[in-house]
């Protein structure tokens, strides 16, 4: 069956996301990682940041909202019964750090079938206020039985 | 943070081993703000089909993330890109092994190749990271 390849290249509308000390530490908590710099504002300065500095994965925290609009698109059509998340890729630049704000931006990168499969590829681009870039992802959704 | 030991073609990353708790999926939920409920509520996971309710691929690639930055001495700037591909479902209450090897050194690029599994079952294979040393 021909699959719905419309949204290839759409974007949607920006999220922003201003990053907090307790929500770091929160993150940071529930992954076990120990270093005081996600979690003390002194180790954090003493070792190069502006602020309490979030670990890399936390780009998830602010970076999904944006993604959200998204996967539920009538145009992009993913049927979320069927749908796993399959791969993920993230790239990072500039630390996030709390006090942030970051402005999160989402685009469909593919829509293709491969073995009866539906993927959807989405990319998310995170700059801060000063216009760095902080994180670039590409999420991939599979679809069984396209 | 102490310093990195210099790293070689073949050489494993410190392994790091985790049981999450029952209630591990609700708490990584409220950190990160994804609440589907295949990870939080039993009689969902159940009514779709799934054994129980299962962890969050992105807390896994959380841990792998940590195994990485752990490896390269802890600054979380070491860590500049992580690609996982999520293939078994993990489960909580159930030990989750986190091992690397280092697959290519280039001056102070280093790409570590990463699993997690549970027992048998890996939940992230071919992940592939990028540390800045």
């Amino acid at each position: 069956m021909a699959m719905k390849t419309d949204a290839i290249g759409k974007e949607w509308p920006a999220t922003t996301y201003e990053v907090g000390k307790e929500k770091i530490g929160e993150y940071a908590r529930v992954i076990g990682i120990e270093n005081p710099v996600h979690s003390d504002r002194a180790a954090a300065r003493e070792a190069g940041f502006r602020d309490v500095v979030a670990p890399p994965m936390f780009c998830v925290v602010y970076s999904a909202p944006a993604l959200g609009p998204a996967m539920f698109d009538d145009e992009v059509g993913m049927n979320f019964a069927a749908m796993v998340h399959g791969s993920q890729e993230f790239e990072w630049d500039e630390p996030a750090c709390s006090g942030d704000e970051i402005t999160t931006t989402a685009k469909c990168l593919e829509i293709f079938e491969k073995d009866g499969k539906g993927f959807y590829v989405f990319e998310t681009r995170s700059v801060n206020q000063n216009g760095d870039l902080v994180v670039t992802g590409t999420w991939t959704n599979i679809v069984r039985g396209v | 943070m102490s310093a990195a030991a210099p790293f070689d073609e073949g050489d494993r990353i410190p392994e790091i081993r985790v049981t999450p708790d029952k209630y591990l999926p609700h708490r990584y939920a409220g950190a990160s703000g994804d609440f589907n409920p295949i990870h939080i509520d039993p009689e969902f996971a159940s009514a779709v089909g799934l054994p129980g309710t299962i962890l969050h691929g992105l807390y896994m690639m959380g841990l792998v993330a940590r195994a990485n930055t752990e490896a390269a001495g802890g600054d979380p700037r070491s860590l500049k890109r992580l690609s996982v591909q999520f293939r078994g479902m993990g489960a909580p209450e159930t030990e989750i092994v986190v091992t690397g090897t280092v697959k290519s050194v280039d001056g102070d690029r280093v790409v570590v190749d990463t699993v997690a599994a549970q027992g048998e079952n890996q939940t992230i294979r071919n992940a592939e990271a990028e540390l800045q040393t």
